[in-house]
């Protein structure tokens, strides 16, 4: 065990940081995608209503480990051999944000979808009445309320987004559990290895959800 | 009091459906400037799709309607336009539970441009005094009492200093201690002028305030008249059957 640390105690850290930078790249994207589709679900339009429910549908249905090889094998190679003409690649870390940011951002789309539906229609008609447009009423009144609400939820998806990059070692991204499977190879010691992973992943994910509740606790202030 | 060479409000021959339901079958009338006019009847009469269609909340199926000049129920018409100059003040309140009684006042006028940050607060604090709660302005809706939400909604209503103001049952969620501040206010309002149209139960109300009456039912108009006419001598079968229920 101590071995382990004072050896690749610095390539763990590393990892770890590779694993953060990975899951807030996902999360950023999967943010505005989430924002999109989940604004396209509430408007009073059928196409916009019909275009968010099938990404959603489309994206959940499908497990993460097989878009994740999608994006990184399947889509170069629709682009360079079925198509041709194309030389493209994707790095480890570009496919892997593609994947996190579809993944994740379905279920914001969700999230966002169900956190302005909770926002009581008087609120919009209220504010339209004042003569507000549908924008304004939006921006200004119905989405402050709906992220309040969306906070817990949006709190949980952060979370399962950051255990989720784990998945993308598949690809090879050197994140924290593909370098693990290296630092047991190399040692043998599968026990002490698996159980320092599982401790620095417990650490920061304690970390960010205690501070999310601060922050959600000072954001009810005044209500 | 109304001025009768003016129509400020004209529905012709409205109809609404909410898909197979006809909740408004035939609909004509016309308010002037400065009247008051308050609109009864049983619930699921229609009287608040009614309301609600004079400020396109809901959408007319058929028939139209004009509001001062401008046909609303016409296509090309800006409706965020003429809502300016309709304030309504609902059975909910709906004030804007993210922000404080101030800016709740203050977010219409500005975002839309009618005056300065400046101006708008020094209007909506008017407001706030004549509607007794200057010291509320720092405050939550959720810090405020039934009839404190009510009188704050009809001062962020008014804030955009509107022609017309429709009331879709201002007391109807309110405990009956709180009914009467509201009312005092409303009643203030219709002796400044205002042309108003009020769906309410409270027909204490009706009475001493309102120079018109009309009656509904079933999606149709039944009796309209003065509320000496309408309350105390009603001539519909139907009128009378409702008024020996609620009085």
């Amino acid at each position: 065990m101590i071995k382990i640390i004072t050896v690749y105690g610095t390539m763990l850290l590393v990892a770890m940081g590779r694993t953060l930078l990975l899951a807030l790249l996902g999360l950023f994207f999967a943010c505005i995608i989430g924002m999109i589709f989940g604004i396209m679900g509430v408007l009073k339009n059928r196409v916009c209503n019909v275009i968010s429910q099938v990404f959603v549908d489309v994206i959940r249905g499908v497990p993460m480990i097989v878009l994740a090889f999608f994006i990184y094998f399947g889509i170069p190679y629709f682009f360079n051999t079925i198509i041709g003409g194309f030389s493209m690649t994707l790095t480890a870390l570009q496919a892997g944000t593609i994947c996190l940011a579809l993944n994740c951002g379905a279920y914001m789309a969700e999230i966002v979808r169900a956190g302005i539906l909770s926002v009581d229609i008087g609120q919009m008609e209220a504010a339209r009445s004042l003569g507000l447009t549908y924008g304004m009423a939006m921006r200004k009144v119905v989405l402050p309320q709906a992220i309040k609400t969306m906070i817990p939820t949006f709190i949980n998806q952060f979370i399962i987004t950051l255990k989720d990059t784990s998945i993308l070692s598949v690809i090879g991204f050197p994140e924290l559990v593909n370098t693990a499977k290296n630092v047991q190879a190399n040692t043998f010691m599968s026990f002490q290895t698996w159980a320092i992973v599982g401790v620095m992943y417990l650490i920061v994910i304690t970390i960010l959800s205690r501070s999310a509740k601060v922050v959600e606790r000072r954001l009810n202030v005044g209500r | 009091m109304a001025d009768k060479s003016i129509v400020k409000i004209k529905v012709d021959n409205l109809k609404k459906n909410f898909e197979d339901l006809e909740v408004l079958k035939d609909i004509s009338m016309e308010v002037y400037k400065g009247e008051v006019v308050c609109v009864i009847g049983p619930s699921g009469s229609g009287k608040s799709t009614f309301l609600r269609c004079l400020n396109r909340l809901e959408k007319a199926t058929a028939g139209k309607i004009m509001i001062g000049e401008t046909d609303i129920t016409a296509k090309d018409t800006n409706i965020n336009k003429v809502r300016e100059n309709i304030g309504m003040v609902f059975q909910h309140f709906n004030l804007f539970n993210n922000l404080n009684i101030l800016d709740n006042l203050t977010l219409a006028p500005v975002q839309l441009k009618k005056c300065s940050k400046e101006e708008a607060v020094s209007r909506a604090r008017q407001m706030l005094e004549k509607v007794g709660l200057s010291e509320k302005e720092a405050s939550y809706p959720s810090q405020l009492s039934g009839g404190q939400k009510q009188r704050v909604a009809i001062a962020r209503a008014l804030c955009m200093q509107p022609d017309i103001m429709l009331f879709d049952e201002p007391t109807s969620a309110l405990d009956p201690e709180m009914v009467g501040e509201v009312l005092q206010v409303m009643k203030d309002l219709a002796a400044e002028g205002m042309t108003m149209v009020i769906v309410t139960h409270e027909m204490g109300f009706a009475r001493e305030v309102c120079d018109r009456v009309i009656f509904m039912d079933g999606g149709y108009i039944v009796e309209e008249g003065t509320p000496q006419e309408v309350l105390l001598n009603p001539k519909e079968e139907r009128t009378i059957d409702f008024l020996n229920k609620v009085l």
